[in-house]
């Protein structure tokens, strides 16, 4: 599959997406957040950092980057799109996911191996995981609170949307302890903690996020 | 020209970890007694032309879209030096 990564002004973690989107069998896609062009792609990553510095709100300009008018509407019809971090800000500032992330409420950046359990394996960024999967992968984040109203956690439990949970401690502050979480229809992502990071031996604490690269192809020719 | 002023605040419910952060400091310096601080932003807004209910129509909707997230924000936009116009908007 051709998966589309789109670099902000202030993308920090683009580069590694491509790379492990390489490595979980695709062809990785450069897309610039200036140009209403998806280049054809099957599926898009929103990578990590801090995309127009944050200002404002984490993702709050860039959810209106020309890029995001295709990235909606695709995303409307059913392309798979992976937010990561910052893209998981962008995606809930864009309203493709409910609720919102806000600052640790520890008030400190927070980096570590992060245990998660993978609660959510239907969608076509987390099939490769077996059911209830406790896997680590990096966490990094300064505004990585997620949060909702009552009603809507209780509907996101209800439905299954919660993709993944934090395992041991809750590294900052999100309600139910809740790490990613998708839409209704499934094919849209965010996740705080980032797979990316997590996929070779060498760069990273074991391989374990790299199964939301492989999913694809399983999703796609299963 | 007429400046607009749009207040955000973080819903009341929404914990504010900057407001936490100022209200542990002020004890330090020595001022005692303060309970409770939210941090919020204010945004000024320079328009052409002369204030009117379509104009601040029009900043409402900024506000709504841009300036603050709902989910976890309330804003109020209000008329500098125009009291005619009526005060503050709340959303």
């Amino acid at each position: 599959m051709r998966v589309g990564v789109v670099t902000f002004p202030g993308s920090l973690d683009d580069v590694d997406a491509q790379r492990a989107v390489r490595f979980g069998g695709h062809e990785a896609v450069a897309l610039w957040h200036g140009d209403h062009d998806l280049r054809g792609v099957d599926a898009v990553v929103l990578p990590g950092g801090f995309s127009y510095g944050d200002y404002l709100r984490c993702g709050a300009i860039s959810r209106f980057a020309p890029v995001m008018t295709e990235v909606i509407e695709a995303a409307g019809k059913g392309m798979p799109v992976l937010g990561i971090c910052n893209g998981f800000q962008i995606l809930c500032e864009s309203h493709l996911l409910p609720g919102a992330l806000i600052r640790n409420d520890h008030r400190k950046f927070v980096c570590r191996d992060q245990r998660l359990r993978i609660e959510n394996t239907r969608t076509p960024w987390t099939s490769a995981y077996a059911e209830s999967a406790e896997v680590t992968i990096v966490l990094k984040n300064g505004e990585g609170g997620f949060i909702a109203d009552e009603p809507t956690l209780d509907r996101l439990e209800g439905e299954g949307r919660v993709v993944a949970r934090y395992l041991d401690d809750n590294p900052n502050g999100s309600a139910r302890d809740i790490a990613g979480i998708t839409n209704e229809r499934g094919n849209v992502v965010g996740l705080m903690p980032h797979p990316e990071h997590a996929v070779e031996d060498l760069t990273g604490p074991g391989t374990d996020g790299l199964g939301f690269f492989t999913s694809l192809a399983a999703a796609t020719f299963a | 020209m007429a400046r607009y002023v749009v207040d955000v605040m973080p819903k009341p419910e929404i914990l504010d970890p900057q407001g936490k952060a100022v209200l542990g400091a002020l004890p330090r310096l020595g001022f005692a007694g303060v309970t409770d601080v939210r941090q919020g932003k204010r945004f000024e807004l320079e328009l052409d032309g002369d204030a009117s209910d379509e104009l601040l129509a029009e900043v409402t909707q900024m506000a709504e879209t841009l300036l603050s997230n709902p989910v976890i924000e309330d804003f109020v936009v209000s008329i500098e030096g125009d009291d005619a116009l009526g005060g503050k908007h709340k959303a």
